[in-house]
């Protein structure tokens, strides 16, 4: 659909479900692809799965000399960064009145700050090359809030503000920086919810059913297109109808 | 002019597109040559790497004519 052949792509997160289904799409397109993630096992079966043009460049984002090195691990693997998927995330949920200043320094320092020293690191090779596409997974609760996420939804709004300025920015130089917000999506975090969640969940969802991570993989090959190349300080929601907006 | 001024002026004049002769020691990148603030922190990149030399942020804002880059570069190589 999209050719992305040449392309040299960063994702972030990419041995959780919908990180790993982005990568996938991305080489599938005929990106060269850096996969990221804490756990190496899970990176490593996907790289061996993906074969050529797959990289494994583990690190913790929760570690700022970690995060200082991804982009120049990723970078040495595969020549240069032209697109990067910022997809990791973790979340810490608790009341608001019960969540500790850690918790939400935590999801805070992932979900958010690593977004900014990653984004910035890249920035300088895209400029050159008058060429780049950042993509930014947030949520439908950046959007609308949820009980529980007080420091998830702040951060997932936080990379909205943080990207539309930055689209601002780079426009002129040929970078584009957009957002993918998936609503529920099947993962294996929402493998644990029972039958009973389920059914509530999705009578909120007009579509009548959970998205897949092909769902947001395919939102983010089209960002990451030169076809998308007039799209930037954009959110994509991808949540079947969940929120409109 | 000496080598280094030339190398910047080249730079200069292919990065922001303008005429050579516009590229004096005391013209200002931003007032002068139409350089917006991107411009010249890709102009500060330019430098770093045609020249082999690392311009921190604080040294890259004092830079703001020609012949400040000039004067920096030659204090640096």
């Amino acid at each position: 659909m999209f050719d992305l052949t040449g392309k040299n792509a960063l994702v972030t997160g990419a041995s959780g479900g919908i990180g790993g289904a982005i990568a996938q799409a991305l080489h599938a397109a005929g990106a060269n692809v850096a996969l990221s993630g804490t756990r190496e096992a899970p990176l490593r079966e996907l790289a061996d799965k993906l074969g050529d043009r797959a990289f494994v460049v583990p690190a913790n984002l929760s570690d700022a000399e970690a995060v200082v090195a991804l982009p120049k691990a990723a970078a040495d693997a595969m020549g240069s960064v032209d697109i990067l998927v910022n997809n990791a995330g973790i979340t810490r949920d608790n009341l608001f009145m019960r969540m500790s200043d850690d918790e939400w320094a935590q999801v805070l320092e992932v979900n958010l700050t690593s977004v900014f020293r990653l984004s910035r690191a890249v920035l300088r090779g895209m400029m050159k090359a008058r060429w780049g596409r950042i993509v930014n997974i947030t949520s439908v609760v950046g959007t609308t809030g949820n009980p529980g996420q007080g420091n998830y939804a702040a951060a997932k709004a936080g990379l909205v503000g943080m990207s539309k300025s930055l689209a601002y920015e780079v426009a002129s130089r040929g970078i584009t920086v957009n957002c993918v917000a998936p609503g529920f999506i099947e993962t294996a975090m929402t493998d644990k919810l029972n039958d009973e969640q389920k059914a509530k969940i999705l009578t909120q969802i007009p579509a009548g059913s959970m998205g897949t991570p092909g769902d947001i993989a395919a939102a983010v090959t089209y960002l990451s297109s030169k076809e998308a190349g007039y799209v930037t300080g954009a959110t994509l929601h991808v949540n079947g109808g969940m929120a409109m907006v | 002019m000496s080598d280094i001024a030339d190398r910047v002026k080249k730079i200069v004049v292919e990065h922001l597109g303008v005429e050579e002769d516009k590229v004096v020691e005391t013209a200002s990148f931003i007032d002068d040559l139409g350089a917006d603030s991107l411009d010249t922190v890709e102009l500060v990149m330019a430098f770093e790497e045609e020249f082999g030399i690392e311009i921190p942020d604080d040294a890259a804002e004092t830079i703001q004519t020609v012949g400040d880059a000039v004067g920096f570069i030659k204090g640096a190589v």
